[in-house]
């Protein structure tokens, strides 16, 4: 049995009054996707700025390959934001500098080759993108890294739905059997076949885990399925 | 093999992917477009083309060498059995179930063997 690359143990975290995670434990092994899956205001985007590093005043455990999640823990963390990250008046070349001087593990080659096959122009600004084109391009900058974990928060939010299998096999085709993926979504049905375990959160809970063809055979039930009976109003 | 249109099912989400994978590649060995001794594309590939995860792909291949359906060879990669005889006892299995299946559905309607036989020969269409 191999190390989980990551480690979720108990974790908790309040803003205020509100719950937004209450006792969220997981693991990731190394070569597994995992979905974080829950609607809007469930604590997906919590959890995921928590193991990036970017919330501090948690309780309870996360280890990335052991160590808790701060200098150690980026470099070994590839994060695609689910909002723009980057300055709008930038061009694409320079997005593309600019990751190769920040991350040390950047592969700038396969980047170009990945917006090549993805048609991104690389001599256009950030702004004359649309939304569609900017997720591809940081989902191309995202998996473009030699990381350990691909933390992916809503990668097909923007993207039309005939884009979604491209976008799909672009990251199944770039992250390695030693690295592990953590993909939230709120939109199961297209995507469902990629993951190994799944966690739905409600309200900050996990309401239901598990790998998920288990679940399938236990349930007689697709994940979008139960995905829509949990979190049925 | 090449080509994995012909591979590429419509998986349904509510049966385990890997069992769905395991009958897909079971047709196509025992209607021998998969011939014997054919190499199995690596596992990554068709994970990618069947837009699965490459831990489910594996599962399903595991399961069918499991059978003796495929083998690997250390260094060369995963072939379908050489095994003439194996491929024709489970193609025979395969045809009988399906045949039970049949039956049972038109026995379950009052038909007799005559009756199925008198009703193949109408409307047996192309099939020599």
């Amino acid at each position: 049995m191999s190390e989980s690359l990551l480690e979720v143990k108990n974790v908790s975290k309040r803003y205020g009054q509100q719950m937004a995670l209450d006792n969220v434990s997981f693991s990731v092994a190394p070569g597994h996707i995992t979905g974080l899956l829950g609607p809007n205001g469930s604590g997906k985007t919590t959890m995921i700025k928590i193991i990036i590093g970017l919330l501090a005043d948690y309780t309870g455990e996360v280890r990335i390959c052991g160590h808790h999640p701060g200098k150690e823990s980026k470099k070994l963390v590839s994060y695609l934001p689910d909002k723009m990250a980057l300055p709008a008046w930038l061009v694409v070349r320079e997005a593309l500098e600019l990751y190769t001087s920040f991350f040390a593990d950047f592969q700038p080659t396969r980047a170009h080759d990945l917006l090549h096959s993805l048609n991104v122009p690389q001599d256009k600004r950030i702004s004359e993108l649309s939304k569609g084109m900017q997720e591809k391009l940081m989902l191309v900058l995202t998996m473009a890294r030699r990381a350990k974990i691909y933390v992916l928060d809503e990668p097909l939010a923007g993207v039309d739905p005939a884009a979604r299998d491209l976008i799909l096999s672009t990251i199944l085709d770039n992250f390695g059997e030693d690295s592990s993926i953590l993909l939230s979504t709120h939109i199961i049905s297209d995507v469902e076949t990629i993951f190994d375990e799944v966690l739905f959160l409600k309200a900050g809970v996990v309401d239901l885990q598990g790998e998920a063809e288990v679940l399938r055979s236990q349930h007689g039930k697709s994940i979008d399925q139960l995905f829509r009976e949990v979190y049925r109003c | 093999m090449t080509g994995s249109e012909q591979v590429k099912p419509n998986f349904d989400p509510a049966i385990p992917i890997y069992t769905q994978i395991v009958d897909r590649f079971k047709q196509l060995i025992l209607s021998g477009e998969y011939g014997p001794g054919e190499k199995v594309p690596p596992v990554r590939e068709l994970a990618l083309e069947l837009g699965v995860n490459p831990n489910t792909l594996q599962r399903a291949l595991s399961e069918l060498e499991r059978e003796g359906l495929l083998y690997t060879e250390r260094t060369t990669g995963r072939f379908v059995t050489n095994d003439a005889a194996l491929i024709a006892a489970l193609r025979e299995e395969l045809i009988a179930s399906m045949v039970e299946v049949f039956l049972e559905g038109l026995g379950a309607l009052g038909c007799s063997l005559a009756d199925v036989e008198r009703l193949i020969k109408r409307y047996g269409g192309e099939m020599k």
